[in-house]
C-alpha cells in the first residue's frame, strides 16, 4: 500500500511538471490543445492525491503502523472517527491535505473556466501546478506521508487528546481549503498580467474602433468582466471557507481548551486572519473595478498579497518559526517555504511594475462622497489592520533582526490597534450601504444616515440608563452594531416598498424578491449585519466577563462568579466507558457537579469534568501510565443568547492516598495484566470519590459570548447568498463575447441600483439624471459592440445559438432592447437587474 | 449642505489649483499619514515588547519592573502548589541549566507538566520571579511530530 501511495507521489510530481511546461507553451504558442493537456494535469494531480488520500487514511482507518505517519498520531485505543481526523495531525499528513484540496478547488476553478480565458486560464494553471508540485516535491523528499518502518510497532502513540474533539474533523479541512482557495485568486492575477491582457474597460474610442473589425482573433482584448467574474467567485468562496475556519477554531478553544477564550493573538491565529483581512478588502475593491475599471494595481496587488499571506500562514504553521500555543517541532520545511515566498514576492512585484500600463484606470473618484470612497477607506482601514497584525505577528522576527533580541508584543499590544480599526471597519459597514454609488448628495446621505443615528443614539440613552458604563468602547461597538443593523434595516425596507410600488407585489413578497434579485448587494448587508452581530458578541465577551479562579474548591463549598452563586455539590470520578457515543479514548474521567443559583433560585446544573490518557511511558508502572498521559479538560457550558456560564477543573490526583494506591498496583501488577490496572484504576476512581481532595475550578460567566457565533452563522448564510450562481450565470452561454455580455449584465445592474438608490432617496433628482444619461450611454456602447458579433457567424459559434437562448433573439439598438426586455419574463433578465430596469431604460 | 459665504482661504486655494496638482497633494497627504501612524505602531511595538529570554540569559541580565518572556522546559520534580500559588521551575531547553523559580497564579494550560516546554511572561521580584496571571503557555509536544526524543527514550 505505501508503495501505492509513493507511486501517486512521483507521478504526480511527474504530471505537475509536464502540466506547467505544456500551459506555458500552450499559452506562448497559442495552442489550444496544450492548453486543454495542461487542464488535464491538474484533474489528473486531483485523481492521483486523491488515491493518495485514500491510502492513508485507509491505513489510519486499519492501524497500519507500518507508517510512520498512523504510527506517530494513531493508535489502535484512538477511536475511528478520530483516527481518521488524525491524518491531517501529523506534518507529512497536513502537506497531503494541503496538496490534495488545492488539486480539488483548481480542478474545480479551471472546470468552471474550461471555455474562458484561455490564455490566462493557461498560465493560471501553470502556477497552480507549480503549487502542488511544490508540496508534492515536500512530501517526496523532505516528510513523505507513506514512510515506513520495520518491524511494526504493535501500538501507535496515538492522537494528541487535544484534537480530539468533533471540529478535529471540519476545521482543519475548512482552514486549508480556505488557504488553498486563496492561491486561485493569486494564479488568475499573475495568469492575467502574464498574458498581458488588459483589464477594464478601454476607453470607449478604441475599444470600438478595435471591436469593429471583428473579424480578428480576439474582437475584446481585455479581461475585464470575465476575470472578476472567475476571480470573485472564488475569492468570496476562499473568503468564506477560511473565515469559517477561523471560527470554528475559536469556538473549539473556547468549548474544549481549559483556559475560557477563544482568540489569544497567537501567531498561527494571526497568520490565519491576514489573508482573510486582505481577502475582505479584494472583495470590496473589486466591485469598484467592476463598475468603474479603478483600482486596478490595488487590486490585482490584494489578490497576490492574498494568495502570498495564505502561503506565508502556512509556512508559519509548518516551519514553527514562532513561538505558538500551536506548537510545532521539525523547522526543515522553513527553507522551501521561504523560497517559495520569496519567489511569490518578487514575482508579484515584478508583474505588477512592468505591467503597470496594463493597469491603467479608466476612470476617476467621482466625489469623496460616493461609495467608491468609501469602499476605499475601509480597504485602507482592513489594510491597515492586517499591517498592524502582521507587524505584531512578526515581531520577534523584526526585534531579533533589528536589535538581535527576540522579543514579542503582548495582547494589550494588539488590543491597543485593533479594538480602534474595528470599531471604524463597523462603522463604515453601516455607512457604505447608504450612499450611493459614483456621487451622493450631502442632503442625501444625511436623511439616509438619520434612521441609522437614531438608532446608535437609542442604544446609547438605553445602556446609559441601564448603568452600561463600565467599557466606552463596548458601548461605542454595540452603538455601532445597532447603527448597522439601522441602515440594513432601513435599506432593507425602503428597497422593498420602491419594488413593492413598481410591480404591485404585496410588501413581505417584494422583500423577497428583492433579495432574491438582488443577491450580491444584500447578501453583502447580511454578511454586514452578521459582522456586527459577532462583534458585539466579542466586544461584550471581552469587557464584561467576571472570572472566578477556584484554586482549592471542596465539596460543599459555594463561590461566586458574576451574579451567579457556584456550589460544588459532589466529584464524579469514573473509567471512562467505551460504549459512550462522545468517547474519545481515554482511561479516566473525573469531574464534579456544580449547582449554579442566582439569587437563590435554580439556575442549571455544570459538569466540568478532566480526561486523563494513558502514556506510552513504561517508567510509570502498570497502573501508573494507564492515567499518565495528557490530561485534557471537558469544559461545562451553559450556553444560552444571553449569557455562557463556563466552567472547567482541574483535579488533584496527587494526594497521598491517590498515590498510595497507583504505588501498589506498579508492584502488584504486571503490564501484561491492563485489565487488572484498570481495576486498579477504578479502585483509584472510588478512592477519590470516597475523600475527594479540593480541586482547581475556573468558572466564567461570558455575557452575549453566543453572539459571536450566531453572527457567525448569519456572515456565513450572507456569503453562501452572495455566492449562489444567479439565473443569468446559469444561462450564460460561454461564446466569445461573453466579456460583453457580462459588461451589459453589469450595467443593467448599475442601472436598476441606481434606480433603487434614487427611489429610496440617496440621489438628487440632478446627480440621478446625470448618472443615468452617463450610464444609458455606457449600456448603448456595449449594446453597439455587442449586435455585431452576435450577429456575425464568425461571432457566434454554430450550436451556441438555439432558438430560445438570450443571444440569438438579442435585439440590436437600445429602442429595440427595451421593447423586449418588456416581453421578456421578470428571471430572463440579467440577475440583479433591479425592480426598476425596465424603467429606467424606456426613458 | 449649506456653504459658507466665505469659505476658508484654504479651500480657494485648492479650488484654484488644477486636478492634477490637486491629487498629488491629496496623495502626499495620505502617505504621509499613513507614514506617520506606522511609525508610532512601529515605536510601541518597540516600547511594548517583552524580551524573550532563556533562563540564563534572565538570571544573567533580568531588572526588576521589566516583563520578560521565559521560555524554558518544567524542572522534573519542581512543581507545587501553595495556597493557590504554582511554583515551578524553568531550566534552559538544551543544556537544562540555570533553573528561575516562577511563582504563577492564573490558568494552567492542560498539557502543562512536569518535563514540557513551557512560555511565561515574569517579572523580576526580589530574588524570584512572579509570573504575570493567565500567561502561561505550554507548547504541545506531539501536534505535528512525533513525541520529542527524551519522551522516546524514557519510553
Amino acid at each position: 500500500m505505501a508503495l501505492l501511495g509513493h507511486a501517486c507521489l512521483v507521478l504526480a510530481l511527474i504530471v505537475c511538471a509536464y502540466g506547467i511546461a505544456v500551459s506555458i507553451y500552450g499559452a506562448r504558442s497559442d495552442r489550444a490543445e496544450l492548453s486543454l493537456a495542461g487542464r488535464r494535469s491538474v484533474y489528473a494531480l486531483a485523481a492521483l492525491l486523491t488515491v493518495g488520500m485514500l491510502v492513508l487514511e485507509v491505513a489510519f482507518a486499519g492501524s497500519d503502523f507500518a507508517f510512520n505517519a498512523v504510527a506517530d498520531t494513531s493508535s489502535r485505543t484512538t477511536p475511528l472517527f478520530y483516527r481518521l481526523a488524525a491524518l491531517w495531525s501529523s506534518q507529512e499528513g497536513s502537506l497531503l491535505l494541503w496538496a490534495w484540496l488545492l488539486s480539488l478547488w483548481s480542478s474545480l476553478a479551471l472546470f468552471l473556466t474550461r471555455r474562458r480565458l484561455r490564455e490566462v486560464a493557461s498560465y493560471a494553471q501553470a502556477i497552480l501546478l507549480g503549487f502542488g508540485g511544490f508540496f508534492v516535491s515536500l512530501m517526496v523528499f523532505y516528510a513523505d506521508p507513506f514512510a515506513t518502518t520495520s518491524p511494526v510497532p504493535s501500538e501507535g502513540d496515538g492522537l494528541d487528546p487535544l484534537l480530539r474533539f468533533p471540529t478535529m474533523m471540519i476545521h482543519p479541512p475548512m482552514l486549508y481549503s480556505g488557504y488553498t482557495l486563496c492561491t486561485i485568486p493569486f494564479a488568475f492575477a499573475a495568469g492575467a498580467l502574464l498574458a498581458k491582457r488588459r483589464f477594464g474597460p478601454h476607453p470607449p474610442g478604441a475599444a470600438n474602433r478595435r471591436s469593429a473589425s471583428a473579424g480578428g482573433r480576439d474582437p475584446i482584448p481585455q479581461i475585464d468582466g470575465e476575470w472578476i467574474a472567475v476571480v470573485r467567485r472564488f475569492a468570496i468562496a476562499s473568503w468564506l471557507l477560511l473565515g469559517t475556519g477561523i471560527l470554528l477554531g475559536a469556538s473549539w478553544s473556547f468549548s474544549e481548551l481549559g483556559w475560557g477564550g477563544y482568540w489569544a493573538w497567537d501567531a498561527v491565529e494571526n497568520a490565519s486572519l491576514l489573508p482573510w483581512l486582505t481577502g475582505t478588502a479584494f472583495l470590496h475593491s473589486l466591485m469598484i473595478q467592476e463598475r468603474r475599471g479603478m483600482l486596478k494595481v490595488w487590486n490585482v496587488s490584494l489578490a497576490l498579497a492574498t494568495g502570498t499571506l495564505a502561503i506565508m500562514g502556512t509556512f508559519l504553521v509548518r516551519s514553527g518559526i514562532l513561538d505558538s500555543i500551536h506548537a510545532f517541532g521539525g523547522a526543515t520545511l522553513g527553507v522551501p517555504f521561504l523560497v517559495l515566498i520569496a519567489l511569490m514576492l518578487a514575482g508579484s512585484i515584478y508583474l505588477v511594475v512592468s505591467r503597470r500600463a496594463l493597469l491603467a484606470s479608466a476612470h476617476r473618484l467621482d466625489s469623496l462622497l460616493s461609495r467608491e470612497a468609501f469602499f476605499l477607506f475601509n480597504n485602507l482601514v482592513l489594510v491597515g489592520l492586517a499591517f498592524v497584525i502582521f507587524w505584531g505577528t512578526w515581531f520577534p522576527k523584526i526585534s531579533e533582526a533589528l536589535t538581535g533580541q527576540d522579543a514579542s508584543v503582548g495582547v494589550p499590544w494588539f488590543d491597543r490597534y485593533t479594538v480602534p480599526l474595528a470599531l471604524i471597519l463597523v462603522l463604515l459597514s453601516g455607512i457604505g450601504p447608504v450612499i450611493a454609488w459614483r456621487r451622493a448628495t450631502p442632503r442625501g446621505v444625511l436623511a439616509n444616515l438619520a434612521i441609522p443615528v437614531a438608532a446608535g443614539l437609542l442604544t446609547l440613552t438605553v445602556l446609559l440608563a441601564a448603568g452600561v458604563t463600565k467599557s466606552p468602547t463596548a458601548l461605542i461597538m454595540f452603538c455601532c452594531a445597532a447603527f448597522v443593523l439601522g441602515s440594513v434595516a432601513q435599506e432593507l425596507w425602503r428597497g422593498s416598498r420602491v419594488r413593492a410600488r413598481a410591480s404591485g407585489q404585496p410588501p413581505p413578497l417584494a422583500l423577497f424578491g428583492l433579495i432574491a434579485r438582488n443577491r450580491r448587494r444584500y447578501g453583502g448587508y447580511i454578511v454586514h449585519v452578521g459582522m456586527a452581530a459577532l462583534f458585539v458578541g466579542v466586544a461584550a465577551s471581552s469587557s464584561f466577563q467576571h472570572v472566578t479562579q477556584l484554586l482549592s474548591f471542596s465539596p460543599g463549598q459555594s463561590a461566586r462568579v458574576g451574579a451567579y452563586t457556584v456550589r460544588y455539590v459532589r466529584p464524579t470520578a469514573a473509567l471512562t466507558p467505551h460504549d459512550d457515543p462522545t468517547h474519545t479514548g481515554s482511561t479516566l474521567n473525573i469531574g464534579a457537579v456544580l449547582r449554579v443559583t442566582k439569587n437563590g433560585r435554580y439556575v442549571t446544573t455544570l459538569r466540568p469534568s478532566e480526561d486523563f490518557y494513558e502514556s506510552l511511558e513504561e517508567s510509570q508502572g502498570s497502573v501508573g501510565h494507564l492515567i499518565g498521559g495528557q490530561a485534557v479538560s471537558n469544559v461545562g457550558i451553559d450556553a444560552s443568547l444571553t449569557r455562557d456560564l463556563w466552567s472547567a477543573i482541574q483535579p488533584e490526583i496527587d494526594t497521598p492516598r491517590l498515590k498510595r494506591i497507583i504505588k501498589v498496583g506498579n508492584e502488584t501488577i504486571p503490564f501484561s495484566r491492563p485489565d487488572e490496572g484498570l481495576f486498579a484504576i477504578d479502585f483509584f476512581a472510588h478512592e477519590y470519590l470516597q475523600h475527594p481532595p479540593p480541586a482547581q475550578f475556573r468558572l466564567e460567566d461570558s455575557p452575549l459570548i453566543m453572539w459571536i457565533w450566531i453572527g457567525g452563522l448569519i456572515v456565513f448564510a450572507g456569503g453562501l447568498l452572495v455566492l449562489s450562481p444567479s439565473p443569468a450565470a446559469l444561462r450564460r452561454r460561454f461564446t466569445r463575447p461573453v466579456s460583453l455580455e457580462l459588461a451589459r449584465e453589469l450595467k443593467y445592474r448599475e442601472l436598476g441600483e441606481l434606480e433603487l438608490d434614487y427611489g429610496t432617496g440617496k440621489l438628487s433628482r440632478a446627480d440621478y439624471e446625470a448618472t443615468k444619461a452617463a450610464l444609458r450611454a455606457e449600456a448603448l456602447e456595449i449594446l453597439d459592440r455587442l449586435e455585431p458579433l452576435l450577429e456575425s457567424p464568425t461571432g457566434s459559434p454554430t450550436g451556441q445559438d438555439g432558438p430560445g437562448s438570450p443571444a440569438s433573439d438579442r435585439p440590436k439598438p437600445l429602442p429595440g432592447l427595451l421593447q423586449q426586455q418588456d416581453g421578456v419574463p421578470d428571471e430572463q433578465q440579467g440577475e440583479e437587474d433591479g425592480p426598476a430596469v425596465e424603467v429606467a431604460l424606456h426613458q | 449642505m449649506p456653504r459658507s459665504a466665505n469659505p476658508p482661504r484654504v479651500f480657494e486655494i485648492l479650488g484654484a489649483m488644477n486636478p492634477a496638482r490637486k491629487r498629488t497633494i491629496r496623495l502626499v497627504v495620505a502617505l504621509s499619514v499613513a507614514v506617520l501612524l506606522a511609525s508610532a505602531l512601529i515605536y510601541t511595538s518597540f516600547n511594548a515588547d517583552s524580551p524573550a529570554l532563556t533562563p540564563s540569559e534572565l538570571l544573567r541580565e533580568a531588572q526588576p519592573g521589566r516583563s520578560y518572556q521565559l521560555t524554558g522546559t518544567v524542572v522534573l520534580g519542581s512543581v507545587r502548589h501553595e495556597d493557590g500559588v504554582l511554583h515551578f521551575d524553568v531550566a534552559d531547553r538544551a543544556t537544562g541549566a540555570a533553573a528561575v523559580p516562577v511563582a504563577y497564579t492564573g490558568t494552567v494550560p492542560d498539557p502543562f507538566r512536569e518535563g514540557r516546554e513551557i512560555i511565561v511572561t515574569v517579572q523580576k521580584d526580589g530574588t524570584g520571579y512572579t509570573g504575570e496571571p493567565n500567561s502561561l503557555i505550554t507548547k504541545c509536544p506531539s501536534k505535528y511530530t512525533v513525541a520529542p526524543p527524551s519522551e522516546k527514550q524514557n519510553a
